[in-house]
């Protein structure tokens, strides 16, 4: 089952256990760094707790954030696809609580069980859906003087 | 034929954006009939014409509070208005939120933009009368934190769910980057028992309610507020026509169950 209820809803039954058995809680004080833009993706994470700035980095300026993961979403998609390098940063806006799983653990976990491989690639594929969808949707600057475009 | 506009004496104004004012009138004479949340009043600027104006609050003593944006000829001079100006007022026009619909629901209220003006009397009317219905979210969007009507009193609201979200952050901007539909997953809710107010670009309010079809909410229960070119405000002149509805007559508050094949055919 896809859908909103985070990651662990939309794991077939018995999987969510173990996938948990395998990841480590972990937490981010304010302001940290969780990880770089082109640093290697090997984890990711569940966001419990707190909410986390995705942002890149614009040479000479303040990093620009794009956008922001809250609890019960997913933190990080590189790890699965090639070449394995984050494309933001990501940094914790708040204090934030988040189960953290490694990528090489996932993956072993995933070719044993190929229904678990499934449902993951769905929720995560389904996530990247999601923010590509917000990503085109601000582009068209809604809210902005113009509205939502020019007039015929 | 339709009444004349009745004068309103402007109260005070207040800059909530750089393009953006409320002010509040009270009547300098005879009052218009009392409005409701979601109706709209046309606002007339002696001297430069008539604009649809969306109720922001409704006052004591017949007061109505407004609040605009300057992007034309009418609002750019409604923009300007100092207290104790006076403008025409006709009203009150149009179907107001249908709040007795969502007795004992939970709410959600999605507001994107200037379309927060239009849900905040609504959201102030579940706040005086909370125990009809379940928990009330509000969630709001915006271009930017400048850009964020009513801050210090999204800031008062005691409710069990108020998000924010920006299309785009400033320096120092500790909260949600993103679509307002991000919201959701920290709504507090249950689908099957909810009813949804939704205002905002068109854009916007299609995303929205598909999300909201998605998680289970019913269509009759997803009320969006549309906007097109009302002119008379009494389904007389047809410039406001979106297929069979006249919507400064049938709207602007609309279900969703008879908008949504509306709102994607492109010319109607």
């Amino acid at each position: 089952m896809m859908g909103h209820g985070g990651l662990f809803a939309a794991l077939p039954e018995g999987r969510r256990e173990a996938l948990l058995a395998i990841a480590r809680e972990v937490k981010y004080p304010v302001g940290s760094r969780i990880f770089e833009e082109g640093g290697r993706a090997d984890r990711f994470w569940v966001v419990n707790t707190g909410t986390v700035a995705l942002d890149l980095h614009v040479p000479g300026r303040r990093a620009a954030v794009i956008d922001t993961v809250g609890p019960g979403e997913l933190l990080g998609w590189s790890w699965l696809f090639p070449p394995h390098h984050w494309h933001l940063g990501a940094q914790a806006t708040g204090e934030v609580g988040a189960w953290e799983f490694g990528a090489d653990s996932v993956r072993a976990l995933c070719a044993r069980d190929p229904e678990l491989d499934h449902a993951l690639l769905m929720y995560v594929s389904e996530t990247i859906g999601k923010r590509l969808r917000s990503a085109r949707t601000r582009l068209l600057d809604l809210y902005g003087p113009a509205g939502s475009g020019q007039l015929r | 034929m339709t009444d004349p506009p009745v004068p309103y004496r402007v109260l005070d104004t207040r800059p909530e954006t750089a393009d953006t004012v409320t002010f509040r009138l009270a009547p300098a004479g005879r009052a218009l009939p009392p409005f409701a949340p979601g109706q709209f009043a046309m606002l007339y600027a002696f001297g430069v014409g008539e604009a649809p104006v969306s109720v922001a609050g409704i006052l004591p003593d017949s007061g109505l509070m407004h609040t605009v944006r300057a992007v034309g000829a009418v609002s750019r001079a409604l923009h300007r208005l100092r207290s104790g100006d006076v403008v025409g007022v006709r009203g009150p026009f149009g179907t107001g939120w249908d709040l007795p619909l969502a007795a004992g629901d939970d709410l959600l209220v999605v507001a994107g933009g200037i379309g927060l003006a239009p849900l905040r009397p609504l959201v102030q009317a579940v706040l005086a009368a909370p125990q009809g219905y379940g928990r009330l979210n509000v969630l709001v969007g915006a271009r930017s934190p400048d850009d964020l009507l009513y801050r210090e009193e999204l800031g008062g609201w005691a409710l069990p769910y108020c998000g924010v979200t920006v299309d785009r952050a400033g320096a120092g901007w500790p909260g949600r980057v993103g679509l307002v539909t991000a919201l959701l997953d920290q709504a507090r809710f249950s689908p099957a028992e909810t009813t949804a107010f939704i205002c905002g670009p068109e854009v916007m309010i299609r995303a929205t309610a598909r999300e909201l079809l998605h998680r289970g909410v019913l269509p009759q229960r997803i009320l969006i507020s549309l906007e097109r070119n009302m002119h008379c405000a009494t389904g007389h002149c047809g410039h406001c026509q979106l297929g069979p509805l006249l919507l400064c007559r049938d709207g602007p508050v609309v279900g969703y169950d008879r908008a949504e094949h509306l709102l994607t055919v492109r010319e109607l």
